[in-house]
């Protein structure tokens, strides 16, 4: 807890060209801690003739400050767009920071910050302490929709997927060849599950690989070119595979939640990073409906 | 440690059991693994300060941290230990501590169960053999809380009224024991939430064919809201739950061997 102290909160945001035009803030392959101050997250921003668009802000309000102060670092040009990818604190709770200049996002995920974001807010204070300070949720107040963005000469085509949670945008920059993959793709990250839908999470990543890109940024874990550029995604599917597999098969064997909280688990899964606390998390988010589908194949006789 | 081994060597020197574990007499607890605070009053209240032994036989699976502190999956297998006669399971830091007893009566001493915790929480079984010695085991349990003062979803849900009561469940044939699943509709309001009174599930009774009681189960206010138990019967092709909750509703469900 004395890290917390430590926490005079600075994040040390250090934006990374990937692209011409292009920058990526990458943040730890962590889970949330009073050390890293909720920065577990890749945000990103395109600098562009027109000016800047920033893509996610974020896990607090002091993030978002810095995350701006890193973009003024670099370009005299105005921000003149913000999106958020989908309703997780740790992409939208910088907003504050943006609060003059339109924040647009998926209906699903306006809808999903409304509701939610305050709750999400207050356990990103229990895990990560004083860096939260003065953070308050800001709604996206522009409803996008899937379609071509022109911006400065960047085309931009965004894409409404779903499956990781109810609304995922996917950016793709059609000019520089950038994927901007949100939580649909982790790399060599464990993914999170609180709110996904792992049969709808598995066709968004069929999409994803059928997409012409050169450069992958996933919304947790390192960028990836080249020839490795489709590794993440391919790796998220089969993680999922993997854990939903398993949870289904416990399931159907007669297993209680808590018998599937260790299972024997393969070298690849058991190495990617926040495993142990990632998949515990996802049996409780996921076991009850395979549960309750096994349970409902049993013969019962109400009396 | 050094207690613990005093303990140990005055053990073997009373020529008690063969001391794996130390007994020691009422006016005492050994000391807590777990180091909670509550450890004490949890031995004088809910155990009578009777002679009690931490014991590694008693296995309590806990996840680390309550994702959800509505639901905190819990499996407590006393199965090492033979000659059960009671189980009793308690969350010590939570404002209602008794989450459920068990009589095994025929059934292997192994009980799983979903839970609500309050806040960070040793989650302890207590194992009640022959010889009247409580055997302890248990887990910590981190988490965010307000699991037990938040209402349950069914209270807010005009429908659960029509299946309160309804069983769904499945028996699996094994080669030792039967395993039983069943979940029960119930709201299982923990009397914590004002204009909410306390509406859970008091205890259930399997029985074979036969008419044989297998296993006895009280529960208690923390269970988790549609229970979901899970239990190690004698084989069995079918049993059936019968139960009441403190209202009075009846529960009454037959559940066969096999899958539809
Ligand atoms: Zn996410």
């Amino acid at each position: 807890m004395v890290s917390g102290i430590q926490a005079a909160g600075n994040y040390h945001l250090k934006p990374e060209m990937i692209a011409p035009g292009t920058y990526v803030l990458s943040g730890r392959n962590e889970h949330f801690n009073f050390r890293n101050g909720g920065n577990i997250v890749n945000t990103g921003f395109i600098v562009t003739k027109q000016g800047v668009v920033v893509i996610d802000t974020g896990p607090s309000r002091i993030y978002g400050e810095q995350m701006r102060a890193a973009i003024a670092g670099i370009t005299d040009q105005p921000i003149i767009s913000v999106l958020n990818t989908h309703l997780h604190p740790d992409h939208f709770l910088g907003n504050q920071a943006f609060e003059d200049i339109p924040i647009g996002a998926l209906p699903g995920t306006i809808e999903g910050i409304r509701t939610q974001g305050e709750m999400f807010n207050d356990s990103m204070y229990r895990l990560a302490g004083s860096w939260m300070a003065g953070t308050r949720v800001v709604i996206p107040g522009e409803t996008l929709k899937p379609g071509t963005l022109e911006v400065g000469g960047h085309r931009l085509r965004l894409l409404a997927l779903d499956g990781h949670t109810s609304a995922d945008l996917v950016i793709l920059d059609e000019t520089t060849g950038v994927l901007f993959a949100s939580d649909i793709v982790f790399n060599s990250r464990t993914p999170t599950t609180p709110h996904a839908d792992v049969g709808r999470w598995l066709k968004a990543l069929d999409r994803l690989a059928s997409i012409e890109f050169d450069i992958l940024v996933p919304g947790h874990g390192r960028v990836e070119s080249g020839a490795k550029r489709f590794e993440p995604v391919i790796q998220t599917g089969k993680y999922l595979g993997w854990l939903s597999g398993t949870l289904s098969t416990a399931a159907e064997a007669g297993k209680s939640m808590a018998e599937v909280l260790h299972p024997d688990v393969p070298q690849w899964v058991a190495g990617q990073a926040v495993f142990p606390e990632e998949y515990q998390r996802s049996v409780v988010h996921l076991f009850p409906d395979y549960e309750s589908a096994a349970l409902q194949r049993g013969l019962v006789e109400q009396q | 440690m050094n207690t613990t081994t005093a303990f140990l060597r005055k053990c073997l020197l009373a020529a008690f059991l063969i001391c794996q574990v130390s007994v020691v007499p009422a006016e005492t607890s050994p000391p807590d693994p777990l180091n909670s605070v509550m450890w004490k009053e949890m031995h004088e209240t809910l155990l009578g300060g009777g002679p009690v032994v931490f014991d590694e036989r008693v296995r309590v699976l806990v996840p680390g941290d309550a994702e959800d502190s509505m639901n905190v999956p819990i499996l407590v297998d006393a199965t090492a230990l033979g000659n059960v006669s009671r189980i009793l399971v308690f969350a010590e830091l939570n404002p209602i501590h008794r989450v459920l007893e068990m009589e095994p009566v025929q059934a292997v001493p192994l009980i799983g169960v979903r839970i609500k915790v309050q806040q960070a929480t040793p989650i302890r079984a207590a194992v009640l053999t022959d010889d009247g010695v409580w055997h302890l085991g248990g887990g910590i349990v981190d988490a965010a809380g307000g699991g037990c003062t938040a209402p349950s979803l069914g209270s807010a849900n005009q429908d659960w009224a029509s299946r309160m009561g309804e069983v769904s469940g499945r028996l699996w044939p094994g080669d030792e024991h039967s395993r039983l699943r069943v979940q029960i509709m119930h709201p299982m309001d923990t009397g914590l939430v004002s204009g909410i009174p306390a509406f859970y599930i008091e205890q259930l009774e399997i029985t074979n064919e036969a008419g044989e009681v297998l296993t006895r189960l009280f529960l208690h206010e923390p269970v988790s809201e549609n229970p979901v138990l899970t239990l190690n019967l004698p084989q069995a092709e079918s049993v059936v739950v019968r139960g009441t909750d403190n209202n009075g509703n009846p529960i009454l469900a037959q559940v066969r061997s096999g899958v539809m």
